[in-house]
């Protein structure tokens, strides 16, 4: 090589700016409930605004539902229920879902465009994981409507009625998905409420149901803050209630529910273990802990945000995430380019950086790439609060942002021990490459999912759910279906 | 790290404490980097830097001077009407061919490359390949791309291949090795990320994937372990090893994907011909068509891009 001749590029290649066109995304001004097919304002004419929070501009008004609205979208779903869907040929429920499917894809852009502008996720995920699985839940269970008797043993699968179901903000769509794809299929009628910082692709879900002839009532959706999900869950003649979200509003829900012939199941929070041991595939161990905790801006129940790394190794592996940790792009949720987005809200923005306040407080060693934030919009940058133990708060509580807690280990005791000192249990990570390895580990980890050398795979016939304050009940493949239905005796 | 020339066992010792590869999660992260959407000023820089790094070849049994000549031409005058492009690194041709290309490049900053060490198989007496390289840098080659006993090394004596590369090495006098793994044969990448570990202690200065005559040639994930090799490699001597993916590459959109998981895996600092190389025969020509395409602003037919 010609040492003499000068160098014809130095230095780093920059990439330029790729924005996915917005164009593609039609928002109306205003959105009402959607109660018996029709969109209709609230009762008392409540409002509230939905805000773009790499913007913090407003994206719609959408209505806000009091006690009455919940009401008449229960009696809606009730009179679906009786006069129509319990009445319908399995088959032929099966084939809505597989037309809201298809829909789904056919306008796979338009909503992962919404879906970013709305929650701030990359628009890479929401286009490579949030629609396509949303679109995969309602053909898997598409196939199931009809064929209900083979999830049940011994008995004839029966609907339970009405499913009130409540969804959280950080992956809106598939949420969605997930709650209404199983109650249909098993015969339900629904009453959905989204979070109230991320309504959009559920509204726009509506506008699908009505393009595809859905029975007026067999969805409804009810968009609000807690106060509406509070309602939905009090209200008189539901038979089920599903719920994702906090753990503190979960325990509040089954407080509403105590006494009361509902069934129930309920997905909440998480502090996932993410645990590597010396003899993992280190490079690859890396990209799953960055999968694992800034996947979605941490904003994940089963995000792995506590690593638990063998001792010996942990030096190798810090120099290598805090590496690959300065790779990823922040910023932008609608540039293609964009591994980071922005945070849902103010109000969880905030929560993260007490959070950081407080690791700093209790001890923690601070580090993140120093990546330049956008200087409007909700950001943080991927961090990792090093030098911490299971007494910090950090370590206790769930942070729900791009905060990594790292600890170390010396043995696999010590490692399942550490993995297991926690009050939730939904889900965990082991990386080793010794098979015999994984499966110990993957036996005595109280969680409802533990991933092996991978973290954050999703698929609608796996069910997902958690151990103790992570929740109750499970979602997702066959599990998921026995949760929408009784077994009456033939 | 000391100076390790002793018996195989030795060798395997140190290979097997080389990190696990998890061949699953290396698909998924070289898929990732295709996900980058690379557009305008971005696209033309990294473009640039692409033609910047390629090595020119022609490694045919029928090759004649004249090719090589033709090739040479094209080396130096890549397309007429488009302004500033750079030169490619280097042009790589067979051992006898060498002192042709030299000559016809003589006033030029472009190396000469050439394959020695009884390419592709390597299976000829370790004299021959010796000799084969001497004659090559006699020849003017300033850089000799030698190909490993892959057959030694699955038989576990990694001794031989070491003794090899190191007696190679020492026969190139002032060029640069490249040492090609050709790791369409290695089996697994495990054995790429071992490979790769060998050739660099034995004193590569870059490590390359393919002779271009095996397939699978060059591949995205095969080249992301050997750029975690290097890394590794750097963490633990200081010492900066170039890489050649070859064989394969044939897209300037496929080539920028290379760019991009160069970049996001060993840094800004191997972002340069010194260090990265693309062994190809038509990556150039797509990579002018693009390049004429965001001069123009529109394709142009393929038959305005000489071929040679």
């Amino acid at each position: 090589m010609s040492e003499h001749s000068p160098l014809a590029f130095e230095g780093a290649w920059a990439l330029s700016p790729a924005p996915e066109s917005s164009e593609s995304a039609h928002i109306a001004d205003h959105y009402g409930l959607f109660i018996n097919g029709e969109f209709v304002d609230a009762e008392d004419g409540g409002r509230f605004d939905t805000l773009n929070p790499a913007t913090e501009s407003t994206l719609a008004s959408v209505s806000h539902a009091g006690q009455a609205d919940v009401h008449k979208a229960v009696q809606a779903a009730r009179n679906a229920y009786d006069s129509v869907w319990s009445k319908m040929p399995s088959r032929e429920r099966g084939k809505y879902l597989f037309r809201l499917a298809r829909a789904i894809a056919e306008r796979a852009r338009e909503f992962a465009v919404i879906e970013s502008m709305d929650g701030g996720k990359p628009i890479r995920e929401s286009r490579d994981i949030d629609i396509p699985l949303a679109s995969a839940h309602f053909f898997y269970h598409a196939g199931w409507a009809d064929k209900l008797s083979y999830a049940v043993s011994g008995g004839t699968p029966r609907a339970l009625g009405v499913a009130a179901q409540i969804i959280p903000w950080n992956f809106p769509l598939l949420m969605a998905a997930w709650k209404i794809a199983p109650a249909l299929a098993c015969g339900n009628t629904v009453v959905l409420k989204p979070a109230e910082t991320t309504p959009l692709t559920a509204l726009k879900l509506a506008e699908l149901c009505q393009d595809i002839d859905l029975p007026p009532g067999v969805v409804n959706i009810v968009t609000g803050a807690g106060d509406t999900g509070a309602a939905l869950a009090e209200v008189q003649g539901i038979d089920k209630l599903a719920f994702t979200g906090s753990t503190q509003v979960g325990k509040s829900l089954m407080r509403a529910l105590a006494g009361r012939s509902v069934r129930y199941t309920l997905e909440l929070g998480g502090k996932a273990a993410n645990v590597v041991f010396d003899d993992a595939a280190i490079d690859q161990a890396v990209e799953g802990i960055v999968n694992g905790i800034f996947f979605n801006q941490g904003h994940v129940c089963c995000a792995g945000s506590r690593l638990l790394v063998q001792e010996s190794i942990a030096e190798q592996l810090l120099e290598r995430l805090q590496a690959r940790m300065a790779s990823l792009i922040v910023g932008d949720p609608l540039d293609k380019n964009t591994d980071v987005g922005a945070i849902n809200s103010r109000n969880q923005l905030t929560r993260i950086e007490d959070y950081i306040d407080i690791g700093k407080t209790e001890g923690a060693t601070l580090w993140d790439a120093g990546q330049t934030l956008p200087e409007t919009g909700l950001f943080c940058r991927p961090t990792l609060l090093c030098d911490v133990a299971q007494s910090h708060r950090v370590v206790r509580e769930e942070i729900f942002g791009p905060v990594l807690t790292v600890q170390t280990f010396r043995t696999f005791d010590e490692a399942h021990a550490k993995a297991n000192n926690t009050r939730f249990g939904l889900s965990g990570g082991v990386w080793t490459d010794k098979g015999s390895k994984v499966f110990d580990m993957t036996r005595r980890m109280r969680a409802g999912v533990v991933w092996a050398n991978t973290f954050n795979k999703f698929d609608p016939s796996a069910p997902f759910g958690g151990f103790h304050e992570s929740g109750i009940g499970r979602e997702g493949g066959l599990h998921g279906l026995r949760a929408y239905l009784s077994e009456a005796r033939a | 790290m000391t100076e390790v020339t002793g018996t195989d066992q030795l060798w395997r010792d140190e290979l097997t404490r080389q990190p696990a590869v998890d061949s699953v999660g290396v698909a998924e992260r070289a898929a990732r980097f295709q996900t980058r959407s690379i557009k305008n000023d971005s696209k033309r820089q990294g473009l640039l830097r692409v033609l910047s790094m390629i090595d020119l070849t022609t490694l045919e049994g029928a090759d004649t001077p004249g090719k090589v000549r033709q090739l040479c031409t094209k080396a130096r005058q890549l397309h007429q009407s488009l302004p500033g492009l750079p030169s490619v690194a280097a042009v790589c041709v067979y051992p006898s061919l060498v002192e042709v290309a030299k000559a016809s490049l003589a006033d030029t900053d472009i190396a000469i490359a050439s394959v020695a060490t009884a390419f592709p198989s390597g299976q000829a007496p370790l004299s021959v390949r010796l000799e084969d390289t001497r004659a090559a840098v006699a020849a003017g080659a300033d850089e000799i791309d030698m190909v490993i006993a892959r057959g030694a090394f699955l038989a576990g004596d990694y001794t031989r291949v070491f003794d090899e590369i190191v007696a190679i090495k020492q026969a190139c006098g002032a060029a640069h090795l490249k040492v090609i793994l050709e790791t369409g044969e290695l089996g697994s990448l495990d054995n790429v990320r071992r490979a790769s570990w060998l050739a660099m202690r034995a004193g590569a200065d870059f490590i390359k994937t393919s002779t271009g005559k095996v397939q699978p040639a060059a591949t995205l994930a095969v080249t992301l372990v050997m750029l975690q090799a290097i890394g590794d490699f750097y963490r633990r001597t200081g010492k900066i090893i170039g890489m050649k993916p070859a064989g394969g590459i044939s897209s300037a959109k496929l080539a920028l994907h290379y760019l991009v998981m160069l970049q996001e895996t060993l840094g800004p600092e191997w972002m340069n011909k010194h260090r990265f190389r693309f062994g190809a025969s038509s990556l150039a020509n797509d990579v002018l068509m693009q390049l004429a395409r965001l001069h123009d602003g529109r394709y142009q037919s393929p038959q305005r891009f000489s071929r040679d």
